[in-house]
This record gives C-alpha cells, sequence and structure tokens, in this order.
C-alpha cells in the first residue's frame, strides 16, 4: 500500500505535449491500410454485379440498363468484399472516411458512352447526384 | 430482521455503458438478493443466418462485439474451417494469435480505464485510455479497423503482415511495457484505489467453478482454466501459464488483468520471433456439412460457437455463447453481500458486454 503513487504520472503530464490532438486544425493521419470509403472507376467497370451479389448487406446496386453503379455510403459497412471479388479490380478502398450527414445518402457513379470521351468522368455526376 | 426493500439498478445506468436491469433486495443499505433481466438490446443475430450466406456471416459474426470482435470473428471462421476440413495455413494461425493478443490487450486496458472511471479515478481512466489508443493504431495499420478487423475469412486472413510491422509492434510493445507498469503501480498499490477493492464482492474458488464463471473473473478466484491451454492457433507452441490469483475480490481481478497484459505482450513477442513464412488463405470450395463447437479464451473469458450446417451456402443454426453469459450468475452470487454504493463498481468487476450476451 502506498500514497501519492499518481504524482509521478500528474507531474509528468503537466509537463508534457498533450496526447490529444487539436482536431480539426490537425487532421489524422491515416493508416495506409484504413478502409474508409469505396470507390469505383467507372472507366474500367462493366457492371457486372458482382459486387452487389457479394456485398453483405446490399449496398451496392448495380443497373445494367441506366449503366449505373451506386452504394448507399450508410449501408456499406467498409469490409472490403466486394474489392475482394471485383474480376476487373476496378473498386478500391480509400482512406478517408464519408463525411457525416443529416440524411442517408447514395452516391451514384455513370458509367461513360462507349467510346468514352477522354474525360467524361464519374465524378460530376456524383456530385450531382449527392446535391439532388 | 430489518425491513427489505427493493432498488432497481439499470437498465441505464451512469456507470454502465449498456443496459442491464437488476432488482437489488437490499436490508437497510446491504443487498441481500439481486434479481437480473436481460433483454433490452438483442439482435436475433442466431435468426440472420438463416438469410445469410455463411461467407458474409463472418462480418455479422465480428460484430457481435465492439470489443472482442476479432475473436468473434475469428472463431466463427475457425468453426465452419473445422466443419469444412480446412487446415488453415501455418502463418495465419500465427497471425491470428497476434490479433488475438492485439484484442485482448486493448480490452484489458478499456477495462481499467472504466473500473477507474467506476470508483472516480478519472485521470487514470485516461492514462489507460492513452495506452490502448496505441494498440488500436497498431490494428488499424494491420487490419485497416480500430476494432471491427474484418480480416477473418474461411480459410484463413484476407490480409498479410510483413515481418518488418510485427516487429515495429513488439518495439511498440516494449516502449508500452513499462508505461503500463507505471500505471499499474497506481492500479495496485495506491491507498485510495486499495480502499475500493480490497475484500470487494468475494467470490470463492467453490462458488466461481460451481456457478461457471468464466475468464479472468473465474481465474481471480484461483481456478487456472485457460482456453488458451488447449493449444488452439499458435498456442500451442507459445510458452504461457495462466495468470491466476486466490483471493477472489475486485482486487484480485484488477492483479489478474493487469497481469494478464504484461502475459499477453509476452506472447506477441514469442509469435513474432517463431512466424513463419508462407500463405495466410488457401482456397475453399464448397458448402459446410455437419457440426462444430469451437471454444476460445477471449478477454473477458471463454466464449462458445456452435455452428450447424447442413450442405447448403446458409447455415442451421449459430449458437453463440459469450463470457457474460455464463458470468451472470456468479455476478448474482457475489453481490450478495455487499454495500449498495459497491453495486456499480462490483458489476464492472466482471467486465460486462451486454450487447455480446443478447447477440
Amino acid at each position: 500500500m502506498s500514497y501519492f503513487s499518481f504524482v509521478k504520472t500528474e507531474l509528468k503530464n503537466l509537463f508534457s505535449k498533450p496526447a490529444t490532438r487539436p482536431y480539426p486544425q490537425q487532421p489524422r493521419k491515416y493508416a495506409e491500410r484504413t478502409r474508409g470509403h469505396i470507390e469505383n472507376n467507372m472507366d474500367v467497370c462493366i457492371l457486372c454485379g458482382l459486387c452487389s451479389k457479394k456485398c453483405p448487406t446490399g449496398a451496392i446496386t448495380v443497373d445494367r440498363t441506366g449503366k449505373t453503379w451506386s452504394i448507399s455510403r450508410f449501408s456499406c459497412i467498409q469490409c472490403g468484399y466486394c474489392v475482394e471479388s471485383c474480376p476487373k479490380k476496378c473498386l478500391s478502398m480509400k482512406q478517408t472516411y464519408t463525411q457525416p450527414d443529416a440524411e442517408k445518402k447514395t452516391d451514384t457513379f455513370v458509367k461513360p458512352e462507349q467510346p468514352a470521351p477522354a474525360a467524361q468522368p464519374a465524378k460530376p455526376a456524383a456530385d450531382a447526384a449527392k446535391q439532388a | 430482521m430489518s425491513k427489505r426493500s427493493v432498488v432497481p439498478f439499470g437498465p441505464h445506468h451512469p456507470v454502465l455503458p449498456e443496459p442491464i436491469h437488476l432488482d437489488l433486495v437490499l436490508e437497510d443499505e446491504k443487498v441481500v438478493e439481486a434479481i437480473p433481466s436481460i433483454g433490452f438490446v438483442h439482435r436475433g443475430l442466431e435468426k440472420l443466418v438463416e438469410k445469410k450466406d455463411f461467407n458474409e456471416m463472418a462480418f455479422v459474426a465480428e460484430r457481435t462485439c465492439g470489443i472482442c470482435s476479432y475473436m468473434h470473428g475469428m472463431s466463427y471462421c475457425a468453426a465452419i474451417e473445422h466443419i469444412m476440413n480446412v487446415e488453415i495455413p501455418e502463418r495465419a494461425k500465427y497471425l491470428r494469435t497476434v490479433w488475438c493478443e492485439l484484442s485482448r490487450l486493448h480490452s484489458h486496458l478499456l477495462w481499467l480505464g472504466l473500473l477507474a472511471d467506476g470508483f472516480g479515478f478519472e485521470s487514470l481512466f485516461m492514462q489507460s485510455w492513452r495506452l490502448r489508443e496505441k494498440i488500436l493504431d497498431m490494428s488499424e495499420a494491420s487490419t485497416g479497423g480500430r476494432l471491427i478487423s474484418s480480416v477473418n475469412k474461411i480459410g484463413g486472413q484476407r490480409k498479410d503482415v510483413d515481418n518488418a510491422m510485427l516487429r515495429g509492434f513488439v518495439e511498440e510493445l516494449d516502449k508500452m511495457e513499462p508505461e503500463i507498469r507505471e500505471m499499474a503501480r497506481t492500479f495496485l498499490n495506491d491507498s485510495a484505489v486499495r480502499s475500493r477493492l480490497d475484500g470487494v464482492g468475494v467470490l470463492s474458488k467453490e462458488k466461481a467453478h460451481e456457478l461457471g464463471a468464466v475468464g479472468p473473473f473465474l481465474r481471480a478466484s484461483g481456478v487456472p482454466y485457460d482456453i488458451r491451454t488447449t493449444g488452439y492457433l499458435a498456442y500451442g507452441d507459445i510458452d504461457f501459464e495462466p495468470v491466476t490469483s486466490d483471493i477472489g475480490d475486485s482486487y484480485a481481478r484488477t492483479v489478474v488483468r493487469i497481469n494478464e497484459l504484461f502475459q499477453s505482450i509476452d506472447i506477441i513477442r514469442q509469435v513474432v520471433a517463431k512466424i513463419p513464412e508462407g500463405d495466410v488463405a488457401v482456397p475453399v470450395k464448397g458448402f459446410p456439412n455437419g457440426e462444430y463447437m469451437m471454444r476460445v479464451e477471449q478477454p473477458r473469458g471463454e466464449a462458445l460457437y456452435y455452428v450447424k450446417a447442413n450442405g447448403t451456402k446458409f447455415l442451421d443454426r449459430l449458437r453463440i455463447r459469450t463470457p457474460t453469459f455464463a458470468n451472470i450468475p456468479p455476478m448474482l452470487e457475489m453481490l450478495k453481500g455487499c454495500q449498495l454504493a459497491d453495486v456499480p463498481m462490483l458489476i464492472l468487476t466482471i467486465d460486462p458486454c451486454i450487447s455480446c450476451t443478447e447477440r
């Protein structure tokens, strides 16, 4: 049994840098493997639908006639099962987490017309879907 | 005899992050009986197996618990592998052992923090969670998730960790060890902490065994029972002894968990020194047919996975018995005779995880 056994730690804490980070001024560094969110490179995607079949939560919807690939960001559990099963390797796991939101949103990626005009990327369409 | 009164405890209580309800029968300030009721966060996980593919179920299984998540996913996959007669590569077994011990480290550090918070020592709580954060960073660097690892699949692991990273973890743990020792000094010797823990909630060896306590709760009562000694994964090649204490009170439970921190660090060191090269997964074809009972030692105690498969992609039955479920009857016994003011902290000493229990 001892008294004042915490004093050493307490004094060390007083004269050392804080263990926490001033977020959001200093954002955190993600590890290389951090599972943040799924991105799809629509130029390569063949809309085979394997990812939507494999997804444990059914977050991915593939529409072949409309040529769109959409993911419900709030259903996705970032397990990476779709990335593994993708035959064309167009799906990838990005490190940043999705933004918080007031409502459950779905991001839609549109397949560019073939032959693809050099830069008619999926991003603007995805942004438009976000605003809609 | 004084008049008896009943005080409801929970389901929402400041000291418990999860809902459990107890009816405490009191004589003056002394608890004479505790009647539990659970079922506030039931999720019907066992029913879900009937409509989730057995591969997808690995992701559901690891969501049984947010703390021992890795081991839930691992034991589910191991059970299916046993049914399908799949022998996973040695390297995968060793990696699984590393991740199991990392999750034990972070779970025990979390518990130490919650205990310190339970008896009102907030800066000690911050200290242990500061240390836990380093373990979580290791988890994130190796699996991609701080808690939910999603690296288990039937037939092995979905990700390999290179040896340089593993050695980095050992170096980091070497640096952490003196810090944990410094923190443990306060937990084990400080007079204020001892006055809350010594002789509170004593559970005798016989009662602990009879009522089926598991994990550190059982070992603190002097029973050297640890499923890891059966040698699943790589534990057969590792040299370790179950940590026990004979006292059986709250202090003993703290001692056991603190010593298990050092034991886990030692196991990781041994595993990293011995880890073989090779693949981390084998391809698995077909559907499981048969049944298996998998037992693993989770941070909170022995967990039991019963899986019954019927040769289709859906399982027949998945029964999970989590350590907290087994620890509730001995906890009720332990509460008898204690003071009302000690009840919240005594419930904490079994390291309850109610959401696990409800599944």
